[in-house]
């Protein structure tokens, strides 16, 4: 059920995009539908980039945001988590 | 029709860069019934968000990734690979050579076809049916003077190992068919044979399948079909004394003003505030240079001074392109990667003091 949604962290910063949604990619492959994960960035791209890839690949986007220098996406892993092979 | 007479759905996996013709290639193999996943590989050199987010004057639909906005247009699934590693190789040593600049295409194709086919292969191999069938690329023949030619198509096949699961829809019709074609999973009649630098034939298929906005870059998928930035991929190895990069070498190469004032240091300067920000992350590996007695940029230090003079010489620059630059002094400071920093005090270089020589790229 919901209750035993994990909450996962990615810190993502320095990294230019497409490497924050590469990263993204690959943990979102590890995690199990339900699961949510807060990613961190330095490049405001990602605000962009994750949540397009989201969209795309049928994960829920919970939260965006800005603190300072940083960026943060808040996502809930969808039916596939992507890890076909 | 009953259930166990349906054709099966024949799945490919597309290679997707952001342009044009691989959305169109796309839209080919769906408008004839075939599930397509698209690919991206990056390989460091790409022309893509990253460097718009750079730039703050780049307005915000142009900050976009352009595979993953062709992946929510088309409607499919897109992943996207760091071949960066892998791809040094490609670049360092290619078997079939260089185009007009430091781009290796012709490998560079062969890589990535050959990439996909490994990964249709693993796809077989751990999911069946539920695997992919072939693969599917925008090329066109005579698109690229070096790697898009006639005689180079079948060299990517073979060489990729891909050999006939590689169909490429917008020019198949002038190629001999391929395996999906032969099986019927395709209709080659309704495949395309465009040639030659000429866009108007994709142009008018982008208008049948109502695309618009799609990106188009000019040159190249990638930065090293630029003169510029090969010229200072090229002038970094000659400085290192070795053919050798790092992600964040190349990535350095995108950015900033490069001035070579000696042979073994470089100045990278900013030119504008998302420079700024960007060459900010790279303080804690380079010793780096800002004025302080008034504004100006920030520049990073790519080698080391032998002497004080030299230090003075380069403070002398960096104060040329800041606000001080009519004054008579202007007051720096330079840090070392582990913060230890110290001021000095410079007259501005003036325009004669930098000759364009000094100018990579
Ligand atoms: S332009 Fe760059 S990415 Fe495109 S084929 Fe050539 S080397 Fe590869």
């Amino acid at each position: 059920m919901e209750m035993s949604e994990a909450m996962h962290e990615l810190d993502t910063r320095r990294l230019l995009c497409p490497m924050p949604v590469i990263k993204t990619q690959n943990k979102v492959r590890t995690l199990s539908t339900g699961d949510c994960l807060r990613v961190v960035s330095t490049d405001p791209g990602a605000l962009n980039d994750i949540p397009a890839w989201c969209r795309i690949n049928g994960h829920e986007v919970l939260e965006t945001g800005e603190e300072g220098n940083e960026v943060f996406v808040v996502l809930r892993v969808g039916e596939d988590n992507g890890a076909l092979f | 029709m009953t259930e166990a007479t349906q054709p099966i759905k024949r799945r490919a996996i597309a290679l997707v860069s952001g342009g044009l013709d691989s959305m169109l290639a796309v839209k080919v193999m769906q408008e004839q019934g075939i599930e397509v996943e698209g690919v991206n590989f990056f390989t460091g050199f790409c022309v893509e968000g990253h460097t718009h987010a750079i730039r703050k004057k780049d307005k915000d639909k142009d900050k976009r990734n352009n595979a993953l906005w062709v992946a929510e247009q088309l409607g499919i699934k897109m992943h996207i690979i760091d071949i960066s590693e892998e791809y040094k190789d490609v670049v360092l040593n290619p078997k079939h050579g260089y185009g007009a600049n430091l781009n290796p295409c012709l490998d560079c194709k062969i890589f990535m076809v050959n990439q996909a086919t490994l990964m249709i292969n693993k796809a077989r191999e751990l999911a069946g049916d539920r695997g992919f069938d072939f693969i599917v690329t925008g090329e066109v023949i005579g698109q690229r003077p070096k790697s898009q030619r006639k005689e180079t198509m079948p060299i990517i096949s073979q060489e990729s190992g891909a050999d006939d699961r590689l169909l490429r829809p917008l020019c198949a019709r002038n190629l001999p068919a391929t395996l999906p074609e032969r099986e019927g999973w395709v209709n080659r009649d309704e495949l395309y044979d465009f040639s030659g630098r000429n866009r108007k034939p994709q142009m008018a298929l982008a208008k049948k399948f109502g695309l618009d906005d799609f990106a188009q870059p000019a040159g190249g998928c990638c930065f090293l079909t630029d003169e510029s930035y090969s010229n200072k991929l090229a002038d970094l190895w000659k400085a290192r004394n070795e053919r050798r990069y790092e992600l964040d070498d190349i990535m350095l190469l995108k950015v900033g003003r490069h001035l070579r004032p000696q042979p073994h240091y470089k100045l990278i300067i900013s030119r504008e505030e998302g420079e700024n920000r960007f060459l900010e992350g790279y303080r804690y590996m380079f010793t780096s240079i800002t004025t302080v007695s008034c504004p100006g940029p920030l520049a990073l230090v790519d080698g080391a001074f032998d002497s004080e003079e030299e230090l003075e010489q380069a403070a002398a620059i960096v104060a040329r392109y800041s606000k001080g630059r009519v004054l008579d002094e202007v007051t720096l400071e330079v840090r070392q990667p582990d913060g230890v920093a110290r001021q000095v005090t410079v007259k501005p270089a003036l325009p004669d003091d930098v000759p364009v020589a000094w100018n990579v790229g």
